[in-house]
């Protein structure tokens, strides 16, 4: 695997007005990595993930993104930056007035002068990608919840992203459900070498497919432990991390040894 | 099993016995002097002891827990006896997690710094609304020119909602308006003998100002209303931050199509509106005063004037404008919650009208100064 630095953060600060959730947070997500964001409700991981993709400006600090400063960049360079990221929100956040094609349609759309034909094409092959082939003309109150993120997910991956972010993808999903997403996640890293961040809570999921990961504390606000997170479960900086990552067993675990 | 609570001092010690069933236990005076007690200096050790107890829920457990955080706040030892172990632990879980809510202090300071706090969010709140307006212009001069990500479709849809939709309750009200003009105006011009006044008194009064505002009222209430309600569920669901990370502006894509829509089909709806006053105000005409219908409506024509019918179709467009950016701007920056979408459809209509009475003055004003 390639080391180059695909994202890199550097002492970002996050926050709204003057309420800080996170302070100097320093870290660097590697091309082709499965990166995830963990730690406590609340502590502001949507919040990193909305900076990160360009929602919201930090409080302080900057987000770097190939070497460009993303942060300060121009409006139009932002733009350019935010064409290489696909991003899954926790609702699949399809837009409701558009079937599941015209969804996926639209960045194809905007950003590409291929042919109409071609992009039909195009939408039937994310769709069958992602397991929901034939549901073009569906519009997404007609769908389950899990099939919205699925498509969310299809129109994430529209445009052949560089990064796809995902924001708690198994939360509202089956355990069957949230395997299949987690298998795909895999999929598209390995086949298209995709950099991917995700936030989640879901320890399986964690162990599953993380190969890297940052662990937030709210209390301290910054970044109790990073790594990967079977090395962190293996080998605990601390208690905290040791009790996430085993639900808050492994103390008691360790008393009946 | 009969329910005893009760409580003694002796020494540094407060000891309260319970037992029996608790169950739904409201003796709001009891729990408030017990609270007392436990909080004098003098106690400093506090001692729940559970005597038979039987059934319990959680009006107990409320008891037990305040006298726990009492007992932390102010260094007494704090110690439960004879309790079930699932109660102990129920407790235990209240205190577990201390983790103080992390939403910004909203305490109230004095007076002076309310004001100050309010003329900050005033100040705010303004610049917001400024910089709204002038995004929402430039993204109107682009889509006019064509170079913004607005869809055909979606002006096409926003066209639809105002117009042959919204045409039978603009009639039906205006219809009612023209006719209430004439009534309340018969009635007294009647007096005079001068009722055959009643069509220009309906033609001038609706051309002029009614028949822009009774449509403004309606389309606020219908579809700046709508336009809140779809943007800010939109911004629920994640879509509006779904648009900006595709690189698309949402001033774009949602604002420009539902402001085009509305500075279009506004003044068609105003002069329909008038259309529709003066058949109400010739419906009187002809059953209550007895004008024939071809004589009222002659006299009806007879009293337009161009100004009042420009001057009315202004109103109109301005309207248009003012409902548009009430909608879109409460629905931009409604919250994440269902309940926001409700308070936001809400602060778009009451807006919508107050702003636009405020422009209607203004017009008004400006009118008079250029004599029209
Ligand atoms: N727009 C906002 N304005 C002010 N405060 C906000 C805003 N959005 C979120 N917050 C606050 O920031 C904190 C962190 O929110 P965030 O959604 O980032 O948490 P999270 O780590 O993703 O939590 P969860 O795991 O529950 O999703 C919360 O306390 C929330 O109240
Ligand atoms: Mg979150």
């Amino acid at each position: 695997m390639s080391t180059e630095v695909q994202i890199e953060a550097k002492n970002l600060t996050i926050g709204y007005g003057d309420y800080i959730l996170m302070k100097d947070l320093n870290f660097s997500i590697n091309k082709g990595d499965i990166f995830i964001i963990m730690g406590g409700s609340g502590c502001g991981k949507s919040s990193l993930l909305r900076v990160l993709t360009g929602l919201v400006q930090p409080l302080k600090g900057s987000v770097f993104v190939d070497g460009a400063n993303f942060t300060s960049a121009s409006p139009t360079a932002k733009d350019k930056i935010m064409q290489k990221n696909g991003i899954l929100y926790q609702s699949g956040a399809l837009f409701s007035s558009m079937t599941l094609g015209e969804n996926i349609a639209m960045p194809l759309q905007l950003y590409t002068k291929y042919p109409t034909s071609q992009i039909k094409e195009l939408v039937s092959l994310k769709l069958a990608l992602v397991g929901l082939a034939g549901f073009e003309d569906y519009y997404p109150s007609e769908i389950s919840g899990g099939m919205k993120k699925r498509a969310g997910l299809a129109r994430a991956l529209a445009l052949d992203p560089e990064i796809v972010y995902f924001d708690e993808p198994s939360a509202g999903l089956d355990p069957v459900s949230s395997k299949l997403l987690d298998d795909l996640i895999l999929d598209i890293n390995h086949s298209l070498g995709t950099t991917i961040v995700i936030v989640t809570h879901e320890l399986s999921s964690i162990f599953a497919v993380g190969n890297n990961s940052i662990f937030l504390d709210g209390a301290s606000k910054s970044i109790l432990a990073r790594g990967n997170p079977n090395d962190l479960l293996h080998n605990p900086p601390n208690d905290t991390i040791f009790e996430f990552l085993t639900r808050g067993e492994g103390k008691n675990a360790q008393k009946t040894e | 099993m009969r329910q005893d609570f009760d409580f003694n001092i002796s020494g540094k010690t407060l000891t309260l016995n319970i037992s029996g069933d608790f169950i739904s236990y409201d003796n709001e005076e009891l729990k408030l002097r017990l609270y007392s007690a436990a909080e004098d200096d003098k106690v400093r050790q506090l001692i729940v002891n559970a005597n038979q107890l039987g059934q319990w829920d959680s009006t107990l457990a409320i008891i037990i827990f305040e006298l726990k955080k009492i007992a932390l706040k102010n260094q007494k030892t704090f110690e439960l006896r004879n309790f079930p172990q699932n109660f102990e632990r129920l407790i235990n879980l209240a205190f577990s997690v201390d983790r103080k809510p992390v939403q910004p202090d909203t305490s109230s300071g004095g007076f002076l710094e309310n004001v100050g706090i309010w003329g900050t969010k005033l100040v705010a709140g303004v610049h917001k609304g400024f910089n709204f307006i002038k995004a929402s212009g430039n993204s109107f001069f682009r889509s006019i020119v064509g170079r913004s990500f607005m869809r055909g479709i979606d002006l096409s849809f926003a066209l639809e909602d105002c117009t042959y939709k919204a045409l039978p309750i603009v009639s039906l009200i205006s219809f009612m308006v023209g006719l209430i003009l004439a009534f309340v105006g018969a009635v007294q011009l009647k007096t005079f003998g001068a009722q055959i006044y009643v069509a220009s008194l309906v033609t001038i009064g609706m051309t002029r100002i009614m028949g822009a505002i009774m449509t403004g009222i309606i389309m606020a209430g219908r579809t700046g209303a709508s336009y809140a309600a779809t943007i800010g569920t939109m911004q629920v669901n994640e879509e509006v931050d779904a648009l900006k990370t595709m690189g698309v502006d949402p001033m774009d894509f949602l604002v420009s199509p539902r402001m085009i829509a509305l500075i279009i089909t506004m003044p068609l709806l105003t002069m329909w509106s008038d259309f529709m006053g003066m058949l109400g105000g010739g419906f009187v005409g002809v059953t209550m005063l007895g004008i024939p219908f071809q004589k009222y409506w002659e006299l009806s024509i007879d009293a337009i004037s161009l100004d009042n019918f420009l001057v009315g179709i202004f109103h109109g467009l301005v309207f248009g404008v003012v409902i548009a950016i009430c909608g879109c701007y409460y629905g931009i920056f409604c919250g994440r919650n269902a309940d926001s979408v409700g308070s936001a459809t809400t602060k778009a209509v009451v807006s919508a009208i107050v702003w636009m009475i405020v422009m209607t003055g203004i017009i008004t004003v400006c009118c008079e100064v250029l004599d029209i």
